[in-house]
Order: structure tokens, then C-alpha cells, then sequence
């Protein structure tokens, strides 16, 4: 909660400074003294973990970004010279490429978190806003970067993607000749993507600073979902207490990552793109990197080329106005019974999508009679329940639900009972 | 307060395990377009997280693609430098002097302006059969895929090579073999018929380390040779990775036990 | 387990300096090679010595080839440019070295006195002198006019040094190894 600043500055220097720019200031306040709710869960470590992915990935990149060569002609083998020659260029070509895979891990448990206690709920709808923000430059900045290395899921997943623009209509096709620069992803193409994907990270930056900011208006939700009511009793200060937690969360974290790079680095990526990109030759199966799979599922699954983009759009813009699709009372889907069981249900949901997305449109899963239940029909019952649980569910289970009793306060929460522990 | 941090860090394993999981599945599944040919998963030396490379097999693999492959197949991201290279052959710098030496490389322009013909060097890349794509088409059919990356862009890698190379066979009755095709079942991407004519025969290349030279030792080797042209770093990743994860599982353990220490005056 | 609930606080602390100063080394390491990697890599490395067939050069008369990105001069001295070396006083000049100093023993062990071999940069502002012009039939700087004498050392004009000479080895009587 932004109440007024404790910091006192202890030597000349700081007093100095603190008069001219009251950056320290500004650094205690923002991660020192900051009172954090003291029930937080490890759910809550991975605001700390991706804010040190944004900062792995810009290092990564703009170092990658001294060898690599953005023209149809050199990208590949500048991946290749970097992969090979470059001193470390292996660690830091495979720690960027796992990296982004690791960024969309943590954002995921990180948004998930926010839909299962309620962090999306008034006050704050502007935290979840800028939240919804940041993911799509995310996604915007991923899809840049992979069609960098100019192999051939780089060149026909861009294909894919740009096309879909010329299915706007009356100014689709100018849209798409646009952001081509020609009349086919080429050069041009490749040369702005590179540099969009070296801006973007450093909008995300400027997102993340108004995400903090507009976070500590508010101050953190908690898994009891209720307010702090008094701090003392009810919160802690940032530092010892959230930064070592964070510090524990955000080591066990690299081990994973630690463990992509250098033992299956090329695991989460498709055999397809250390093929060089040849426009004359389509793969046998276009798709787009893990994270994106949900919302190519979705794409996929509608029999309309611009519904397809529309409903994709449409995915991602619904989550901007949860806030206001949600009608309970009630935060923490703790204390949600029917909540927490289409919570559950939603997740499987995704993952499901994701898995479609990865698999021929028309695979058949199993048959009954003559008609096969394919991949697509199992797409669109999948991207039917999405939209259902936001659309209806949410607005719905407000109503009808009977939340069980919430805590008074944090404090009582942590010292009343069991209630504080690890319940997901 | 220690049970609920197990609890909750073990829910956190399990679901990055299953997100995890669920990027893998896909990523696997997805190549199993329609016919899906089976290959044996055969006990690599750079196998597993330890997994390092046998130096004389690579430079048995080696000779084979020197003396059968590369008339065909080009390898333009391998430089003869490479071979002398910790984590490869390992040939000595002597030994790439003289391999280079015996290639011809154009060089050039000269003073007059026209390119001319030298012998190789340590710091040339490894010569192509043909001046481009185009050319190989030309002259073959079908254009040979290049090799340096050969082992990662096929789902299957070393196992999918040494398969493929093994897995000519006569056409089973009744099958029609189409015009410039030749019947082998490994290769899905042409529903079993492939360009290439089988590339070895018992006895075709001589092994001076005495290992039988029979097609399924000299497939073996030259997979095995071409995974490293694929990931020449390999052993150096599985060295540093296995610092690394050391490191940070202590690092994890003292971090574990401060934030213990920090959070012992609550609750 | 040990109780860690101690009240001392030095063992406190050291579980906070222990966990301190870990993280620090695990962030040096990971540092380094983001230093590392803008230091020359291998292709680079690969050309940072060159091997050079010298039996084609005619007495009198050198060759220029380019090493890291620089000229070097290959000259084939003859006997009256070997003898203008070595017969002056090297009192008088600005930059003091013997014409010996300046070359390097054959595979047989003497002195390849007709081998002279420098950096064709010049010492003043560094551009390329020319062969076999000025005073002393050496080189001839066109930029501000240094003159160098026949075993490259400075004798008029601007430039403080000699030329440099690389560091290089006799491979064999007619081939040298430059870096």
C-alpha cells in the first residue's frame, strides 16, 4: 500500500542525493520497506522470476544481437558462426532460445495464479490490464525473434501469421504488404522484424515499470484474498523477508532452465527450423512455438478464415476485461468451491488446445460409426469452453455460488488454522 | 512451516513438470506425420546428460563422409580447422594441415583479377561438390540436403541416420517403385521411396583401426560423426551444464535454509 | 537436520554471508561470457596466423601480404642493401636498434639476413609507406613524408619508430609463420 516513505538517508552522500534525486528513496520505498502481505504463497515468486527474465533476455539478446546478421541471406549462418565460433555463442544462442520458453512458463503460472485468487478483481483491474499488456507484447516479441533465425519454421510460421492480415477486409491485402515490405516475407521483412524484436523487450520494460508502480498502489492480493487491513499484524516488510523468498524461488526456477539449456536444448523447438528457409518448399506441418499453440488451436478450429483471426483476437482480448466479467464477492478461489473447479477444468482446457494446435487439423482421435472425431472437432468443443468459462461461467458463478466463510483478516488466516498452507 | 514449503515446492515442480511435459508431447507427436517408421534407439556414447563423443569413431565417420558422402552432400558450416577442435576428432593440427592440403579451394580475385585455384588450409570451409543447389539438381535429380545440420533437423537424429542408411531393402511385391526412386521405408517423408541410392556396401571404405567395416559400422559412424558436426559443442554443454546444475542446487540449498532463517520469527 | 533456530547471530550471519557471497561468484561466472564473447572468436582466430611461401620472391624486390587486417612487408634484400643496413651508426638514429634486432634465424640456426620483414604501417599516423623510394631506397611515407632506411628504421621525417616488425619464425628455408 502506498503509504508515506520511511527512508532515512544515513550519510551525507545520500542526504545529498536524496535532496537532488531521491532515487534511493525511491529503491527503499520500492523494495525494502514495501509491506508485502505475510500469507503469500511460492505462487508469488514469479513476479520476481520474470522481471529476472525480461533482464536475462535483453543481456542475452542485445549481446547475440553483436553476431547476428539480419538478411535473408546471412541469418542463418550467423546463428550457425555464433553457435560455432562465437566464444560461449552456444551457452547464449540456447539460453536466449530456451529462455523465451521459460519467460512464457512463468508468465503462464503467473496469470494462472492471478485467475485462481482473484488478483484480477477490483482495485486492481489496472495491474490485470497492463498485465494482459505485457503478455501480448510478449507473444508480439517472441513471434519477431523466432523468425530470425530464417530457418523454415521461422520463414512459414511468419507466412502463416502475416497472411492472416490479408484476411481483413478492403484493407487486409495493403496490411499485409506492409508489414511485408513486398509481396512475401523477404528482406525487408526479416530486417524490421529485427529490429521490432530488439524495441519491444524495452516497451515491456516501460509496461513492467507502470505493472509495479499501479502494484503498489494497491498492494499485493494474497491467497486468502483479503485486504490488508492492519500492517503490523497483517504484512511484512519487502526486504529480508520477500526478497530471500524470492531469491529461493527464483534459484529453484534456473535449475529448470539450467536444465533445458544444457541437457535438452532443442527440446521445446521444432527439428524443422535447422532447416535453412526455402519459399519454395512448405514443411509437411506448419507450427508455431509451444506458447502460442492455444491460440492457434483456436485459430485453426474456426471454418472462417477472418473468424478464425477474429475469435484468436478475441482469446486474448477477453482476458482485458475479466474484471468485470467476474461477479463475486468473493477473491480466492480458496473459498470458491464451484470456482476452483472450473478453475482446474480451464487449465486442462488450455493445455488440451495447446495440444491440438500442435497436431494435424484433421487427425482422427478416435472413430465412432463412420465419423471420425478429429483434432478440429475436439479444437472447436475445447475453444467453445474457453470463451464459455469467461463469458458465462464468470459473470454466472458469482451469482449462484455459495463461497465458504472468509477469513477476517490475514493475520487470522495465517494464525487461525491450517488455511495458510500450500493449498492450490 | 517445513511440510508446506515441500508441499508447495513440489506442486511447483510437478506443474512446471507437466507444462513441461505437455511443450514435449506436442513437439514429439507433431512429427509423426501420417506413416510413422520405427527405428531402434541405439546406445550412443553421447547419450545422456554424461554423454560424450569416441573420438575414433568420429574420425571412422569422418572417412566415410570424406570418401562416400561428400561427392554428393555439402558441409558448409564445417571448417578443416574443426577437426582439430577439443570435443570433435580431435586430429592433430599436422593431420588438418595435410587433409586441407588436399583439397583445391578457389581463392582470389588475384592481382589480375581473376580467381585461381589453391590448396586448402586449415581455415577453409570444408569444399561443396557442386557451386550451388541448382547445380546438384542438375546433375543428380534432386538436390542432396546439406549435412552440417543433418542430425538436428531430422526428428530422430542419429538413430534416424543410422536407420535410414540400414534401411534400403527390395520393394515388397506388388510395390511400385516410381523413376529415380529407390524403396526404403525409413524414409517417411517420401512415403518410402528416396532419391538417393543406397550410399554404402560392406567393405567400401577402409578402417585403419581395424574395425570391421560392414554398412551398419560404417552407418553407426558416420551418425555418430554427424551429430557432432551438428552439435560440436556437445560435450563442453554436458561439462559446464553439469557446474552449473550443481551450483545452483547448493545455491537453492543455502537460499533454502536463509529464507528458513528470515522467516523463522513468523508464524 | 541441526536446529537452525539459533540465537547466535554470528551463525546466523554466516548462513547470510555463506548464501551472499555464493550468489556473488554465480554471478562473476555468468558474467564472463558475456565478456568473453566480443573477444575474437575462432573464425577470427583461425586467420591470426598466416603461413607464407617466400621462395618466390626474386632478390631485390618484395611482396605485400595482409596479416589481421594489416600489410606486411616481405622484402628479398640484396647484398648492397643488407651492407647500407649494417654499416650505419645506429647512434644517430632516432630509434636505436641494431639491423641484426630487427631479423630472425633461419631453421639452421643463423641469421636470414635477406629476410627482412616489418609491418607496412607507418609509425607517425599509419599509413602505408612506399617500397623502394626515399634516400635510402627503403620506404618513403607520402603522407607526411618519414623516410625509412633498408631495414625499415626512421632516418627523416615525423615518424618516432622503426617500423614494426611481427613476430614471426622460419618454417622451413623458404616459408614463414607470421603470428
Amino acid at each position: 500500500m502506498s503509504g508515506h516513505s520511511t527512508y532515512n538517508p544515513s550519510n551525507g552522500f545520500t542526504r545529498w542525493l536524496d535532496a537532488r534525486l531521491p532515487i534511493l528513496r525511491l529503491g527503499h520505498d520500492t523494495a525494502v520497506s514495501y509491506p508485502v502481505p505475510k500469507n503469500l504463497n511460492y505462487w508469488w515468486t514469479f513476479g520476481g522470476v520474470l522481471t529476472f527474465m525480461l533482464v536475462a533476455q535483453i543481456i542475452t539478446g542485445v549481446v547475440l544481437a553483436m553476431h547476428y546478421v539480419p538478411t535473408t541471406a546471412g541469418a542463418f549462418a550467423s546463428v550457425e558462426h555464433i553457435m560455432r565460433d562465437v566464444n560461449y555463442g552456444w551457452v547464449l544462442r540456447y539460453t536466449h532460445a530456451n529462455g523465451a520458453s521459460m519467460f512464457f512458463i512463468a508468465v503462464y503460472i503467473h496469470m494462472f495464479r492471478g485467475l485462481y485468487y482473484g488478483s484480477y478483481k477490483a482495485p486492481r483491474e489496472v495491474l490485470w490490464i497492463l498485465g494482459c499488456l505485457i503478455y501480448l507484447l510478449m507473444m508480439a516479441t517472441a513471434f519477431f525473434g523466432y523468425v530470425l533465425p530464417w530457418g523454415q519454421m521461422s520463414f512459414w510460421g511468419a507466412t502463416v501469421i502475416t497472411n492472416l492480415f490479408g484476411a481483413i477486409p478492403v484493407v487486409g491485402q495493403s496490411i499485409a504488404t506492409w508489414l511485408w515490405g513486398g509481396f512475401a516475407i523477404g528482406d525487408p521483412t526479416l530486417n524490421r522484424f529485427f529490429s521490432l524484436h530488439y524495441l519491444f523487450p524495452f516497451l515491456i520494460a516501460g509496461v513492467v515499470i507502470l505493472h509495479i508502480w499501479a502494484l503498489h498502489v494497491t498492494g499485493q492480493n494474497n491467497p486468502a484474498g483479503v485486504e490488508v487491513k492492519n500492517k503490523d499484524q497483517d504484512t511484512v516488510p519487502f526486504t529480508p523477508y520477500a526478497t530471500v523468498k524470492d531469491a529461493f524461488g527464483l534459484s529453484v526456477f534456473l535449475i529448470m532452465f539450467a536444465y533445458f539449456v544444457f541437457f535438452a536444448p532443442n527440446s521445446l523447438g521444432d527439428v524443422e527450423n535447422y532447416v535453412v528457409a526455402q519459399p519454395l518448399k512448405t514443411p509437411l506441418h506448419i507450427v508455431p512455438e509451444w506458447y502460442l499453440l492455444p491460440f492457434y488451436a483456436i485459430l485453426r478450429a474456426v471454418p472462417s478464415k477472418i473468424g478464425g483471426v477474429m475469435l484468436m483476437f478475441g482469446a486474448i482480448a477477453v482476458l482485458f476485461v475479466l474484471p468485470w466479467l467476474d461477479t463475486s464477492k468473493v477473491r480466492s478461489a480458496r473459498f470458491r468451491p464451484l470456482f476452483k473447479q472450473i478453475f482446474w477444468l480451464h487449465l486442462v482446457v488450455c493445455i488440451v488446445l495447446g495440444w491440438c494446435g500442435s497436431q494435424m487439423p484433421d487427425k482422427v482421435l478416435f472413430s465412432v460409426g463412420d465419423i471420425g472425431f478429429t483434432v478440429t472437432y475436439l479444437a472447436r468443443i475445447l475453444a467453445f469452453y474457453y470463451f464459455f468459462h469467461f463469458l458465462v461461467l464468470f459473470p454466472l458463478l458469482g451469482l449462484i455460488e455459495r463461497p465458504k466463510p472468509v477469513p477476517e483478516s490475514i493475520a487470522a488466516s495465517v494464525l487461525g488454522g491450517k488455511s495458510a498452507a500450500a493449498k492450490a | 512451516m517445513k511440510m508446506k514449503m515441500i508441499q508447495k515446492l513440489s506442486i511447483a515442480v510437478a506443474f512446471a513438470t507437466v507444462t513441461a511435459g505437455a511443450a514435449l508431447l506436442p513437439v514429439s507427436a507433431a512429427h509423426a506425420e501420417g506413416a510413422e517408421a520405427h527405428f531402434p534407439h541405439l546406445n550412443w556414447s553421447f547419450n545422456g546428460p554424461f554423454g560424450t563423443f569416441d573420438r575414433s569413431q568420429l574420425r571412422r565417420g569422418y572417412k566415410v563422409y570424406k570418401e562416400v558422402c561428400s561427392n554428393c552432400h555439402s558441409m558448409e558450416f564445417m571448417h578443416f580447422r574443426n577437426l582439430a577442435e577439443p570435443g570433435g576428432p580431435e586430429f592433430t593440427e599436422a593431420q588438418v594441415k595435410a587433409i586441407a592440403a588436399g583439397y583445391q579451394v578457389q581463392d582470389g580475385p588475384d592481382q589480375s583479377g581473376e580467381m585461381f585455384e589453391r590448396p586448402g588450409k586449415p581455415q577453409d570451409a570444408f569444399p561443396s561438390p557442386f557451386p550451388n543447389e541448382e547445380a546438384a539438381a542438375a546433375a543428380l535429380g534432386a538436390a542432396p540436403p546439406d549435412l552440417s545440420l543433418i542430425a538436428k533437423a531430422r526428428e530422430g537424429g542419429a538413430d534416424y541416420i543410422h536407420a535410414l542408411l540400414t534401411g534400403y531393402r527390395d520393394a515388397p511385391a506388388g510395390v511400385k517403385v516410381p523413376n529415380g526412386g529407390h524403396y526404403n521405408p525409413v524414409f517417411v517423408a517420401g512415403n518410402g521411396f528416396i532419391a538417393m541410392p543406397p550410399p554404402l556396401a560392406d567393405g567400401q571404405v577402409d578402417y585403419d583401426d581395424g574395425t570391421p567395416n560392414t554398412v551398419d559400422q560404417m552407418a553407426t559412424d558416420v551418425a555418430a560423426f554427424l551429430t557432432w558436426t551438428a552439435e560440436p559443442k556437445l560435450e563442453a554443454r554436458h561439462r559446464l551444464g553439469f557446474q552449473v546444475l550443481i551450483y545452483l542446487i547448493a545455491l537453492s540449498g543455502l537460499l533454502f535454509f536463509a529464507t528458513r532463517k528470515v522467516w523463522s520469527d513468523q508464524h | 537436520m541441526a536446529d537452525i533456530h539459533a540465537v547466535e547471530p554470528t551463525r546466523r550471519d554466516f548462513l547470510y554471508v555463506a548464501t551472499g557471497a555464493f550468489a556473488a561468484v554465480g554471478v562473476g561466472a555468468a558474467v564472463w561470457p558475456l565478456i568473453d564473447q566480443m573477444n575474437p572468436d575462432a573464425s577470427v582466430l583461425a586467420l591470426a596466423s598466416i603461413e607464407l611461401d617466400i621462395g618466390s620472391v626474386p632478390v631485390g624486390q618484395e611482396i605485400t601480404v595482409k596479416w589481421r587486417g594489416k600489410p606486411v612487408f616481405v622484402r628479398h634484400r640484396s647484398e648492397e642493401e643488407i651492407k647500407a643496413a649494417e654499416d650505419v651508426d645506429i647512434t644517430t638514429l632516432r630509434d636505436p636498434q641494431t639491423d641484426d634486432a630487427r631479423l630472425k634465424k633461419g631453421v639452421d640456426g643463423k641469421l636470414e639476413k635477406q629476410w627482412l620483414i616489418l609491418i607496412g604501417i607507418c609509425t607517425h599516423l599509419g599509413c602505408v609507406p612506399l617500397a623502394y623510394k626515399g634516400e635510402y631506397d627503403g620506404y618513403f611515407c607520402p603522407c607526411h613524408g618519414s623516410v625509412y632506411d633498408t631495414s625499415g628504421r626512421i632516418r627523416q621525417g615525423p615518424a618516432p619508430l622503426n617500423l614494426a616488425v611481427p613476430p614471426y619464425e622460419f618454417v622451413s628455408d623458404t616459408k614463414i609463420k607470421i603470428g
